[in-house]
């Protein structure tokens, strides 16, 4: 059983954010630590291939300047090994840009099964996934809360507004996993320790043959042309509770059709 | 102007850590806040400790990190230290945990215990599948373990053992002992499991500090075991006390987690809270409090980072880790009180840290060496007079 699993390195999100006013994109050049909706993919994958009896989970990661401490934390959790892009050229890579990236880096693992996390802590573009899965030629299924392999392929549990999907699909699938739905390990000391020496094969996209027109802002289908500040929230309505207060609440509810 | 935020760091010692460092130190903090903290005022009331956590504590490695092999992480010295502040800015009782099982118990079966009981005990030890307790103080001897009152008995290949150990963290719910007695060869060390026949646990009631922790006594009455259960390397009183020098390096550092929770919690509330139509951190009696905390916290964590390099460096002394003892304790317990009371009437209250800690810090200022025995350690240095008696 090997899987690959999307991981995403991301700026830390504790810490405020940046952008860099010539292209309008999030500033990355500082640490970067694993998007934290990208782990829940990893400890599926690990999951999976413990309940298989063995096998190996190789991260595939796209990042600028060979950052790898994202890619240590899951290491750490137990990945066996990772591929890491990382292109001056890849500066401004659009979704489908990016899919087409990881669809070739994901081609050298010859993988069973690929995860991914449902969109990104940062961008939120949410489409990823479905793109790789559509330049590979493989099914996609998004929104997994529960995978299983059975004898006829995949078993998946697909999370839909009003409960799930039970899903069956052959393999190699892409997948996407929504966050929150296993909890991921911590990742052990011993790992820590080991995840130092596990193998990242740093590759550039003309190991993948890609060349430099079909990524960054010269293959990007998308353009930034400006950004907004969010409108600040109004603020809420007080009610001041003389014992009557929960009828306003109860009208209130009424009114948004909650109840 | 915003605000200092989140946990104080003024001289960015941190930033000196190493990745492996970082990533421990992360994964400890997120373990302790999504796990440990909503638990730990229950626990802290009722008197016990969330043992269904001890798995995980065990998964994580933090027992016997710092020890190479036999299912231990091998970690630094200074990430075993991190690991103790980010455990002791939850709860004492839950670093002391860590230290009894790493650094009281693990320690001495690695340090001083043969091929065989290495090999059977410390992998199971570090998953945190076998608990273990260190029996050195007693009724009668505190300050003073050479002079005990546990007497050991060689009869052919084993050994009989008759006393008492009081004060003892985890007796109770401890699976192995390591007891410490006199012999006519002097001091020994013993690995006694505590099912074996004669041996005898209670916990201690009725203490108001480290209540997150369990504290227990227990009876040795004709227990024999053999000879292989003797720790063959321990020879002296100095065996049992290079165990403590282990486990006061953790407290140096861990203290320093219990420090940063009260000052954080005291800066947030005060920040929060107004009185006389301003909030309490604007007035300058409050920033001087601050102050004061700010930059006792900030000693110990140099104290603490620079017992990790001479650690690290194999040039640490005794003395060394006294003065860290002794002063980071004392600093936290200012600052735990100080916090205490910048919260009022809240400041009593289990819904905040500083009253848990401050009564924690209690225990953690007598045991592994009271500051009035690490005092006269110093005093030793300084003048070459040993005052002890
Ligand atoms: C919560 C808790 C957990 C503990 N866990 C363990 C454990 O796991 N294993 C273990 O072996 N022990 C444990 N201890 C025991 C602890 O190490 C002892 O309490 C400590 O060594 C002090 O001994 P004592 O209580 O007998 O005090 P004493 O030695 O009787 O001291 C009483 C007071 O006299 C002072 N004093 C003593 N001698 C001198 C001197 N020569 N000059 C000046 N002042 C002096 C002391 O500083 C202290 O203030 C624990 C204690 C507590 C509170």
């Amino acid at each position: 059983m090997k899987v690959a699993v999307c991981v995403k390195q991301i700026p830390d999100p504790a810490l405020p954010g940046e952008l860099d006013p010539t292209d309008n994109t999030l500033k990355r050049d500082g640490k970067l630590i694993l998007d934290e909706s990208d782990s829940y993919g990893v400890e599926l994958a690990l999951q999976l291939v413990e309940a298989a009896g063995g096998g190996s989970v190789t991260l595939v990661s796209m990042a600028p300047n060979n950052e790898v401490s994202g890619l240590r934390t899951a290491l750490a959790m137990g990945a066996d090994d990772a591929v890491l892009i990382s292109d001056d050229a890849l500066s401004g890579t659009d979704a489908l840009g990016t899919a087409k990236v990881l669809a070739a880096a994901i081609g050298r693992v010859e993988p069973d099964l690929v995860l991914a996390g449902v969109e990104s802590s940062d961008g939120y573009t949410g489409t990823v996934p479905e793109q790789i899965a559509a330049v590979m030629g493989l099914p996609s299924v998004g929104f997994a809360k529960k995978i299983e392999i059975g004898d006829d392929g995949l078993h998946i549990e697909r999370q839909t507004e009003l409960g799930y999907d039970d899903v069956v699909c052959p393999m190699p699938a892409v997948v996407s996993v929504t966050a929150g739905v296993v909890e991921p390990r911590y990742p052990s000391f011993k790992g820590i320790m080991a995840a130092k020496k596990k193998p990242v094969d740093q590759v550039t996209i003309a190991d993948l043959g890609i060349s430099a027109d079909q990524v960054g802002w010269a293959g990007a289908r998308q353009e930034i042309v400006s950004v907004t500040e969010a409108e600040a929230r109004e603020a809420g309505e007080v009610i001041e509770d003389d014992g009557e207060g929960y009828q306003r609440i109860v009208a209130f509810l009424e009114e948004l059709k909650v109840i | 102007m915003a605000g200092m935020e989140g946990t104080p760091d003024l001289f960015a010692l941190d930033a000196r850590l190493g990745d492996e460092e970082t990533m421990i130190r992360d994964t400890v903090r997120r373990f302790v806040d999504s796990e440990f903290l909503p638990v730990v005022a229950e626990h802290f009331e009722a008197g016990t400790f969330p043992e269904e956590l001890i798995p995980t504590i065990g998964e994580m490695g933090l027992f016997g990190m710092h020890l190479e092999g036999y299912g231990c992480a091998g970690a630094s010295a200074t990430a075993y230290g991190i690991a103790c502040r980010e455990l002791e800015r939850g709860d004492s009782g839950l670093r002391s945990l860590v230290s009894v099982q790493g650094s009281l118990c693990m320690f001495p079966i690695w340090r001083y215990g043969s091929t065989e009981q290495k090999e059977r005990y410390l992998p199971g030890m570090a998953a945190g599948e076998i608990i273990g307790c260190f029996g050195l103080t007693e009724p009668d001897h505190g300050s003073d373990p050479a002079n005990m009152s546990t007497r050991a008995v060689r009869r052919g290949d084993e050994w009989v053992l008759n006393g008492a150990k009081r004060w003892i963290t985890n007796a109770g719910i401890a699976d192995i002992a390591i007891v410490w007695a006199r012999s006519e060869e002097g001091m020994r060390g013993f690995i006694v499991p505590t099912d074996t026949p004669g041996f005898e646990a209670h916990r201690i009631h009725g203490k108001l500090s480290l209540r997150a922790s369990v504290t227990g006594e227990f009876y040795l009455d004709d227990v024999v075991v053999p000879e292989e259960n003797r720790l063959p390397d321990a020879l002296s009183i100095g065996a049992p006390l290079s165990c403590l020098s282990e486990a006061r390096y953790g407290i140096a550092f861990g203290v320093v987690g219990a420090a940063t929770a009260c000052f954080e919690s005291a800066r947030d509330y005060m920040l929060e809270r107004p009185q006389f139509g301003r909030p309490l951190a604007s007035f300058q009696i409050s920033q001087i409090k601050f102050a004061d905390m700010l930059t006792a916290i900030t000693n110990s964590q140099l104290q603490a980072f620079r017992l990790g390099e001479l650690k690290e460096a194999g040039e640490i002394r005794p003395v060394h880790i006294s003065m860290a003892k002794r002063h980071n304790v004392r600093a936290a317990i200012d600052v735990a009180r100080m916090a205490r009371a910048m919260l009022g009437a809240n400041g009593v209250s289990l819904e905040y840290p500083p009253i848990r800690h401050m009564a924690n810090l209690e225990s953690v200022l007598t045991y592994e060496g009271t500051e009035e025995i690490h005092g006269l350690i110093l005093g030793q240095e300084i003048t070459g007079i040993p005052a002890f008696r």
